[in-house]
């Protein structure tokens, strides 16, 4: 790790506690509002790539757990950490590193279908398998019905990996960060 | 200017070492979740109550710390009355107000400064292998671009609004990292010249 490293890793920390301000967009037909902040996991996969991606969300992990309110809506403080949801979060750190992971490996060639199924892959799959296993541990709701109330969040989800997807490539094409040399 | 969670106040929660708040958060969700007693959590609910009280905290910072789970833990207690009968619904969601509550106490009552303190302090008893010094410059670098992000995303939306593409995630979040990550350079450029080795 370079200090150049350790630069962009504290960078894309304060990049999604950012996209946490952004005033959530509502779908049209559920009401379920989607915000930027997890686009940022995306991206700091993405980006970054696995290693420095992952590292990126734990600091700003641990940012939130000691009482700075980053996360959408305001939320922080350890109890974000005990709630139904907290799932979600660890997700995040693995999200970020399995997107960064296979778009490192998917680097030369990258196409915009190639992100977008990443993004998914990383951001819907992996996130919801260790997201929806919590809410049944800690709220002793059945899989089924956890998946269930899961869904409705799935078509925000899949706009969000389109988003990112074409910021993947953008950057990719103007400023790339995982394929450079470091000088 | 970040904000943070920290009530101001002198009472004896505020003076414990956040080591020891940690420690207790932790013990009393494990016994919340390992005895699965209504008796455990009447006990855990009047603890936290007495936690507030002594603090100085208002209901209201109560309110704010079970707010934002607010909805799941309707849903919650939904699914649960219709699987399980009122009582059990109850009890989950009770439990779950408990633990967001207390872990609330902790952030009320703890300065992000502390936190810190603790967590540098925690980092000299680590092995060698843990970079520590990087640990330490990683947290003080984005307690510094958090602001500066910040300031880069207003101008970024003012530019694309009057472009009329204010709503177009691309459109903001391109310039937005690509502007952050050719800063990087510059910065890490600077540490260099300040001698912090790589």
């Amino acid at each position: 790790m370079t200090t150049r490293d350790i630069v962009f890793i504290a960078l894309f920390a304060a990049i999604t506690a950012v996209a946490g301000i952004f005033p959530p967009i509502t779908l049209p037909l559920l009401s379920v509002p989607i915000t930027a902040q997890s686009l940022g996991v995306m991206l700091a996969g993405g980006v970054l790539g696995a290693k420095r991606g992952a590292l990126s969300i734990i600091l700003l992990l641990v940012l939130v757990a000691i009482g700075l309110p980053l996360l959408s809506g305001g939320r922080g403080g350890l109890a974000v950490f005990l709630g139904p949801s907290a799932g979600f979060l660890a997700g995040w750190v693995v999200a970020a590193f399995v997107i960064g992971w296979l778009t490192e490996r998917f680097w030369d060639g990258l196409s915009f279908i190639h992100a977008a199924l990443i993004c998914a892959f990383g951001g819907i799959v992996v996130m919801y398998l260790i997201g929806i296993p919590w809410i049944t541990l800690s709220a002793g709701v059945p899989l089924a019905k956890a998946i269930g109330g899961s869904i409705a969040f799935i078509p925000g989800d899949l706009v969000k990996c389109v988003i990112a997807a074409g910021v993947m490539i953008t950057v990719k094409r103007s400023y790339p960060i995982i394929g450079a040399r470091v000088a | 200017m970040l904000t943070e969670l920290y009530v101001v106040g002198q009472s004896p929660l505020h003076l414990a070492p956040p080591a020891l708040k940690l420690g207790l958060l932790f013990v009393y969700c494990t016994l919340l979740f390992v005895i699965p007693h209504p008796g455990v959590l009447a006990i855990g609910a009047v603890l936290v109550a007495l936690g507030y009280g002594l603090s100085g905290l208002k209901a209201s910072h109560a309110v704010m710390a079970v707010r934002p789970a607010f909805y799941v833990l309707v849903i919650i207690f939904a699914v649960q009355l219709w699987l399980e009968g009122p009582g059990m619904a109850a009890y989950i969601v009770a439990r779950f107000a408990c633990l967001l509550m207390a872990a609330s106490l902790v952030t009320f009552t703890t300065k992000a400064s502390e936190f810190i303190d603790g967590i540098l302090a925690a980092l000299t008893y680590a092995p060698a292998w843990v970079p520590k010094a990087k640990i330490a410059l990683a947290m003080s670098l984005v307690w510094r671009f958090i602001p500066m992000v910040r300031g880069i995303f207003d101008e970024v939306r003012e530019a694309q609004s009057a472009r009329g593409l204010g709503r177009n995630m691309t459109a903001l979040f391109v310039p937005i990292i690509v502007r952050t990550l050719k800063s990087a350079d510059e910065i890490s450029e600077a540490i260099h010249a300040r001698s912090l080795e790589d």
